[in-house]
């Protein structure tokens, strides 16, 4: 181990310079792997998807409603186990600084499609017990120190008013990549009061909750839902709950893409500033490698030497940056919580931060190497006298 | 005071042309990231003022974030027709118009991914209220009819929304009789045709928003406040711009958060980038710097030297980052806007203060990037620095 | 013929040590002599004599502990480091064993470097730049750079460079060590010129006996304590 001791001492010669350069990598990964796990929480969704769960929407847009008679008609399609009516209520708690998901369901039908929502046997007989019940994430009940019980008030905005419910039940998710903030309460509730206030709105549902028996049925079940419906007042679109969440971020593409070109643009950045600090290292250490020439060490010997020395930078940066990632991304997924309700380093992001790091330690030693393999040992002895 | 000519700065950087290059490189891609971010806010922000005017009102319900969650009835509809202070147009009519606006899904053009495209139903005032609104090409679509025209955006991107193309929904078939180009306003990702027709087809019993012209634009606040105490309706009235205004807010925070915390990373990597060239400089000139202190000059002409050297690599790679950055006016880019749910399409604009912030900003990093080693240049000792190889 | 001249350089219990860490190391011991105008002295004696930091502390570049340096009527040692730039830039001339001329400048350029320190405009400039450069015969490689100059060359702009403000003093630290031969002949002998015919002071510390050979005195310096040199006065 005497070469990678030899490395080492090497790579450490000019203490600032090798630590700059290394902060300059911890900062890089650290940059990157931000970036990744912000994407990936957009595809978060998509994640905790179950191949099992369909969606019903109009296809015109979200924008147009479906009939409650509808409902009927679903759940006698072969293949369907639950149907639950669901619509967006995107309601505003206190103020508009304050966002959550809010969704106006039916509990009997809507819960066993929601394995992934863990609630205690006795809070969720109360929630489906009482009609102006709410169940809400633990995120947000512990956000907000909201205890069972709670009256919690939400203003309408697609549905005018000020709402009431009462806080019967708490969820915490089964996976990490659950979403812990939804607020859920009856369909019931919000039907009724529209029905008395106005009643031209009432017995519309937003979009249908379906699941199936399995997940070779959903294709043939999608179809034939959307068949049921073809020509009638109310098309319906009828897709599983992954191809109907990618459709959302499809939406929001372009920002996608700009932001996976920006994370390569970091690598790129940092890259150019290692393989400075390695043209300079050789630069200066010419008349050291012509003299090791002489000695009898091969071209490959000397680019070994230069790459291990590179890498050696890189990994640490490398190692720093990834272990920074952790802190760094639960205080930030906790300051911008409103946007990023699952905020979770994903294990592919650690690889390609590890990747990254060795690329950034091969590309930064290319041109030194070359130029050490090439040295002509009478220049190289030249420049030292 | 800079004593030791510029000449000495310039050529050192050109002796080393492998470190320069890489060193300058790191910066212009950090001033590219940093003016793309910032013209791209700046679009979007051009965008959405320009596509409300000041003199106009918006009128949706109380309470409803846009257009497409608000209802208004023919009743309140009717009331706010009848306010004195609508402006009345060429013609005599008032210059006010009952809109309908709901969102489509549509497929865009090659990738076939479906996004969210405002229809517009509107009157013929709605073309007098926005003068933005040009037609380009083919005609007008005729009142009562199932014809609609498509804005430039919407026609480019989306399958069905062409001249000659068709739309299906609400169970009919819609023909693009006409093209119209709102220049550089959202308008132009909507599509639009008869608010009565469309109404029928998506069987919807109330309007969306009412949109009128202030005779005189000082009226608004007299207006707004007898609109909304109306006992008989539950609306808001904004001005038009400010409408607008607020649909770009939640955007525009995320490009601004965004943008700056990217900025931040990566000019702390490029500034670490000239750091290190800039103190391997001095480690390689310690002699020269011995001998100019030797020579007569003093601490802070060495100090200067450095710096110079610093700031026109900052200089030199902020001007790359633009010029590359400033290709990015061609691109387009058509997302969706967190807030409304619908089709936004804008583009990167470069103005002169972005020009100016980015030039600052490079000076900085140059700056940061060479003040400590340039201290360190001007504090050698002398016979130590004269000793040295 | 020296012995009437006044002394340009009077040094008064010059003392400095070295700190070594925690050690403290005596160079100079309590030194006191002059140098006459117009002198051409030699300073001898073995590696570690302290003979360049007596050099170092008259040209002004390092510090005493403790003593005073008096050039031409000022005492250096009383000057702040501002003061004591300035002071370099009008009264003394430095010529080194590597000959130190910034590589990405050219010859001329160089020898204009002090120049730039005076108030003088840039035709003027050039005027004594092109005097200097041929009173070493270098005014046909004005244009050059240092790496296109053999190492006699480069001294010889070098010491353009040094008598270009006209100071009274030159200090030369082993200005023959790194030349050949021939080369070293030239360098000495214009030295040689330049005190003679100028009248310029020269304080020279070097190992090579050919060119203490060319000096006027030469003192030995051992253990920070000066003396004549066997070789004595001329």
């Amino acid at each position: 181990m005497f070469i990678l001791k030899l490395i080492f001492k090497n790579a450490f010669r000019h203490k600032l310079r090798t630590w700059l350069t290394i902060v300059g990598i911890t900062i890089a990964i650290l940059a990157f792997g931000l970036l990744r796990t912000v994407i990936s929480t957009w595809y978060s969704g998509v994640e905790s998807s179950s191949a099992t769960r369909l969606v019903t929407r109009n296809a015109i847009s979200l924008v147009f409603s479906l009939p409650l008679s509808y409902e009927e008609s679903i759940r006698h399609v072969p293949g369907v186990k639950f149907v639950t009516r669901d619509n967006w209520f995107g309601g505003i708690y206190i103020d508009e600084k304050h966002f959550f998901p809010s969704f106006a369901i039916d509990p009997k039908n809507y819960l066993p499609l929601v394995p992934e929502f863990v609630i205690p046997g006795d809070q969720q007989a109360a929630f489906i017990r009482d009609r102006n019940a709410a169940l809400a994430g633990r995120k947000i009940a512990e956000k907000y120190h909201w205890k069972l019980g709670d009256t919690i008030m939400l203003k309408g905005t697609i549905f005018p008013g000020n709402w009431e419910f009462v806080l019967r039940a708490i969820y915490h998710g089964r996976d990490k990549s659950t979403d812990e903030t939804f607020f859920l309460f009856h369909w019931d509730y919000l039907n009724e009061a529209l029905k008395k206030t106005v009643s031209g709105r009432a017995d519309q549902v937003g979009f249908y909750f379906i699941g199936v028996t399995s997940p070779n049925v959903a294709a043939q079940v999608s179809q034939d839902i959307d068949k049921m419906f073809k020509n009638s007042l109310s098309e319906t679109l009828t897709e599983t709950e992954k191809a109907f969440q990618l459709g959302f971020i499809s939406m929001s593409e372009a920002i996608i893409v700009a932001i996976r070109m920006v994370s390569a643009v970091v690598i790129i950045i940092i890259m150019a500033v290692m393989a400075n600090t390695m043209a300079m290292t050789a630069r200066e250490r010419f008349g050291e490698y012509a003299v090791l020439k002489t000695l009898g060490f091969g071209g490959a010997h000397l680019a070994g030497m230069i790459f291990g020395e590179s890498l050696v930078i890189a990994i640490l940066g490398g190692a720093a940056g990834i272990a920074l990632t952790f802190p760094v991304s639960r205080a930030f997924g906790r300051a911008m919580d409103n946007y990023f309700p699952v905020f979770n380093v994903a294990t592919a992001t650690i690889y390609m931060d590890m990747a990254s790091a060795l690329l950034i330690g091969l590309v930064a030693g290319i041109v030194p190497a070359w130029r050490a393999v090439h040295i002509r040992v009478a220049d190289g002895l030249r420049r030292i006298g | 005071m800079g004593k030791i000519p510029f000449s000495y700065s310039l050529r050192n950087l050109w002796t080393r042309r492998l470190t320069t290059v890489l060193t300058i490189s790191g910066m212009a891609l950090v001033v590219f990231v940093f003016a793309s971010i910032l013209m791209l806010a700046e679009g979007l922000k051009e965008t959405l003022v320009q596509t409300g005017s000041y003199d106009n009102v918006v009128v949706i319900r109380k309470g409803s974030n846009s257009e497409v969650q608000s209802g208004i009835d023919r009743l309140s509809a009717s009331i706010v027709e009848t306010e004195p202070e609508v402006a009345i147009g060429v013609n005599g009519n008032r210059l006010v118009a009952r809109e309908l606006v709901v969102l489509i899904n549509l497929p865009k053009r090659g990738s076939n991914k479906p996004s969210n495209v405002v229809i517009r139903g509107t009157t013929e005032s709605s073309l007098l209220l926005r003068p933005q609104v040009k037609l380009k090409a083919g005609r007008m679509p005729r009142p009562g009819s199932s014809e609609i025209m498509a804005g430039l955006s919407i026609a480019r991107r989306f399958n069905g929304g062409g001249l000659g193309e068709t739309l299906r929904f609400g169970m009919r078939d819609w023909a693009v009789v006409g093209i119209f180009d709102a220049g550089n306003t959202g308008f132009n990702s909507e599509i639009w045709g008869d608010v009565d027709q469309l109404m029928q087809a998506f069987r919807r019993p109330v309007y969306s928003s009412v949109i009128f012209k202030l005779g005189n634009a000082a009226d608004f606040d007299k207006v707004k406040l007898r609109l909304e105490n109306d006992p008989r309706m539950t609306i808001e009235a904004k001005r038009e711009s400010v409408y607008y205004e607020e649909q770009s807010k939640v955007m525009a925070k995320f490009l601004r958060v965004l943008g700056l915390s990217l900025t931040i990373i990566f000019s702390a990597g490029a500034t670490i980038g000239a750091m290190i060239t800039m103190y391997t400089a001095v480690a390689n000139r310690t002699s020269e710097i011995g001998t100019l202190r030797a020579l007569g000059f003093q601490r802070r002409n060495i100090l200067t030297a450095f710096l110079m050297e610093s700031l026109l690599l900052g200089v030199l790679g902020g001007c790359t980052g633009l010029f590359f950055a400033s290709f990015m006016q061609l691109i387009t880019i058509s997302t969706m806007n967190f807030q409304t749910f619908s089709e936004l399409a804008f583009s990167f604009s470069l103005t002169i203060n972005i020009i100016y912030q980015s030039i600052v900003f490079s000076l900085i990093m140059g700056f940061m990037g060479g003040v400590l080693p340039a201290v360190r240049a001007s504090r050698m000792n002398i016979v130590d620095a004269l000793r040295a190889s | 013929m020296e012995a009437d001249k006044q002394p340009i350089v009077e040094i008064q219990n010059l003392s400095k040590a070295y700190h070594r860490g925690s050690q403290v190391v005596p160079v100079l011991n309590d030194l006191t002599f002059d140098i006459k105008e117009g002198e051409f002295l030699a300073l001898m004696g073995p590696s570690g004599s302290g003979k360049s930091t007596l050099l170092n502390l008259i040209a002004g570049i390092d510090r005493a502990d403790s003593g005073t340096i008096k050039v031409g009527a000022v005492d250096i040692t009383a000057l702040t480091e501002t003061q004591l730039a300035r002071w370099r830039a009008d009264n003394v001339g430095f010529i080194f064993q590597f000959y130190n001329l910034i590589p990405v400048l050219t010859a001329f350029e160089n020898v204009a470097l002090p120049l730039l320190l005076t108030g003088l405009s840039k035709s003027e400039r050039r005027e004594h730049v092109e005097i200097a450069l041929s009173i070493v015969g270098l005014d046909d490689r004005m244009d050059h750079y240092p790496g296109e100059l053999s190492g006699g060359q480069q001294q010889r702009v070098a010491i353009a460079r040094a008598v270009i403000t006209d100071p009274a003093l030159l200090v030369a630290d082993e200005p023959t060590g790194d030349l050949d031969r021939v080369s070293a002949g030239e360098i000495l002998d214009l030295m040689e010129r330049l005190n003679a015919e100028s009248g310029k002071t020269i304080v020279m510390v070097t190992h090579d006996p050919r060119a203490a050979g060319k000096a006027h005195v030469i003192k030995h310096l051992e253990k920070g304590v000066l003396n004549v040199h066997p070789e004595a006065h001329f």
